[in-house]
């Protein structure tokens, strides 16, 4: 196998140059799905039949969940290839990746609850996703914790990574536990997304949003990068030349 | 090998003896917790006894994690902890044979103070076993999870409420499985399932965290 | 289209506040994600052009 595609993420100049020609594409593929998932669910798609029009929330609550979730394996990943092949760029991803994790977790849990008031009667309810969601958020919060926390830079991402592994390790634990300590204490609750077989106009709008909300992630997170890495290489002569040319076309 | 392991652990031994009163610390704090409990929600002996699972099982969650703020900082401001990691013996054993000391003195001795505070709270004296067995099983993972976090933090000034933050979330499988055999046996349901959960978490813990600890407290001592 | 006038739109059945609240929220934050690294980003670009200036003119 050819690894030179591999070794090329080791170069900060080449993911600057590449993340360039990315980010509007990935820009505009946001905002495209997102647009189009959002008109379709919200005014196309045909209403729950027995949750009415709230089941609307759907299109923003599960991919919010989707992402939330998938954005803290890939911090253990980002955090696995940093300690294996001491890559910069993977600290730099974990870091920055962190915090859009976290709002995502809020998104998933403010729209949990707004969604659960027309359909359990209450904003809260300990439901299983709702805890393990609100856990998740806490697993978010420790990792940016304890990244703030360390001033040296090096030590800091390794610190996450480490952190982000043993939680990635414990999330299908802490999932199956919060689970089964659901089904014990409240036997039969109205599981609001396990639907049966829910018809093409309803879930073709959610995977559009779903896709919006990962090209979303791509873009953000490409921008927080790049802004990062031109912060930790400034000494390098290709970061002073490209801060030169913004700095004179912004002027 | 096992050498190294014993030895160690006749030091941490001898060490925590001379210092008995960080023994007494954590012990006594898990006895004022389940002290405020009857205060705060009042002396009504059904209740009480309702929660006294949950309450038994958050009181020793943070007494545990309360006392492993400063399990390696000693060594870390001694320099022993760099020996540690310059030495030709592998640092997860070295690790485990640390965190198991910790434990024997400070984790073995929850356990056995636990039924006194569960007898005060209202647990019937046949819900006891399941007790001792369920805190005997859920406290080495508590104290594996908590030196990871102990590890990451040792070269931090403050690291007491940030360890609370990192290592509680991981806690949660621990607290639902124990307080939920304790909870089943209060109401006479089979505990065997509970109990083997936690005894296959205790392994998966005891297999995998000296791993996590060693890397921790070579990225702290390596600052 | 689910809905016969855009009044009916706005209602969501007996739903309307839930239903733009929880977007209301959403499309708020996911601005703010948007905003915050472009400002940090000319926030960068300015301390560094007065940085550059301050070294030219010495």
């Amino acid at each position: 196998m050819n690894w030179t595609w591999f070794h090329k993420w080791g170069s900060p100049k080449w993911f600057y140059e590449m993340s360039g020609r990315w980010l509007p594409w990935l820009s505009v593929a946001a905002v495209l799905l997102m647009a189009v998932g959002l008109a379709w669910g919200l005014a196309f798609a045909p209403p729950d039949y027995q949750q009415g029009n709230s089941f609307r929330i759907i299109y923003i609550h599960v991919p919010a969940a989707f992402l939330a979730q998938s954005v803290y394996v890939m911090l253990a990943i980002a955090g696995l290839v940093g300690l294996v092949w001491k890559m910069k760029l993977a600290d730099v991803a974990l870091q920055q990746a962190a915090p859009i994790g976290a709002w995502m977790t809020v998104i998933a849990l403010l729209t949990g609850a707004i969604w659960g008031k027309p359909t359990w009667g209450t904003y809260w309810v300990w439901d299983a996703r709702l805890t393990s969601m609100l856990i998740l958020l806490f697993l978010y919060f420790g990792v940016i914790a304890l990244g703030q926390a360390i001033t040296n830079r090096d030590s800091a991402a390794k610190a996450c990574a480490v952190l982000a592994l043993v939680g990635v390790v414990n999330i299908p634990i802490i999932k199956y536990s919060v689970d089964w300590w659901n089904t014990l204490h409240q036997p039969a609750t109205f599981s609001v997304v396990a639907k049966p077989a829910m018809p093409f106009e309803m879930w073709m709008p959610l995977l559009l949003m779903v896709l919006g909300f990962y090209c979303f992630f791509g873009a953000v997170l490409l921008l927080r990068m790049r802004l990062e890495v031109l912060k930790r290489e400034a000494r390098a002569s290709w970061v002073k030349a490209e801060v030169r040319m913004q700095v004179e076309k912004g002027l | 090998m096992s050498n190294v392991f014993s030895l160690l652990l006749a030091r941490e031994t001898r060490l925590l003896f001379r210092r008995p009163a960080e023994l007494a610390n954590p012990l006594v704090f898990f006895a004022i917790v389940i002290a405020l409990f009857p205060l705060a929600v009042g002396p009504q002996t059904q209740l009480l006894q309702s929660l006294s699972p949950g309450l038994v099982w958050v009181a020793a969650l943070l007494a545990v994690l309360l006392s492993l703020d400063g399990l390696f900082r000693s060594d870390f401001e001694d320099g022993s902890l760099e020996q540690w990691v310059l030495s030709p013996h592998p640092l997860p054993l070295l690790v485990l044979a640390k965190v198991l000391a910790h434990w024997l003195f400070s984790g073995l001795a929850l356990v056995l103070l636990a039924p006194l505070l569960a007898l005060m709270l209202g647990l019937p004296g046949r819900c006891l076993p399941v007790l001792l067995f369920s805190l005997l099983l859920g406290t080495p993972v508590l104290s594996l999870l908590g030196a990871v976090g102990a590890a990451l933090t040792v070269g931090l000034k403050r690291g007491g409420l940030l360890l609370a933050l990192l290592i509680l979330p991981l806690y949660i499988p621990v607290l639902i499985l124990g307080s939920g055999a304790l909870q089943a046996s209060l109401q006479g349901l089979p505990t065997l399932g509970h109990l083997l959960w936690l005894a296959s978490l205790t392994a998966l813990a005891v297999t995998l965290t000296p791993f996590a600890i060693a890397a921790g407290l070579k990225i702290s001592v390596g600052e | 289209m689910s809905f016969a006038s855009f009044a009916e739109f706005i209602a969501m059945g007996t739903h309307g506040p839930y239903v733009w609240a929880s977007y209301g929220v959403s499309l708020a934050i996911i601005g703010l994600n948007v905003a915050l690294p472009l400002l940090a980003r000319r926030r960068y670009l300015q301390d560094e052009a007065r940085r550059m200036r301050r070294e030219e003119s010495k």
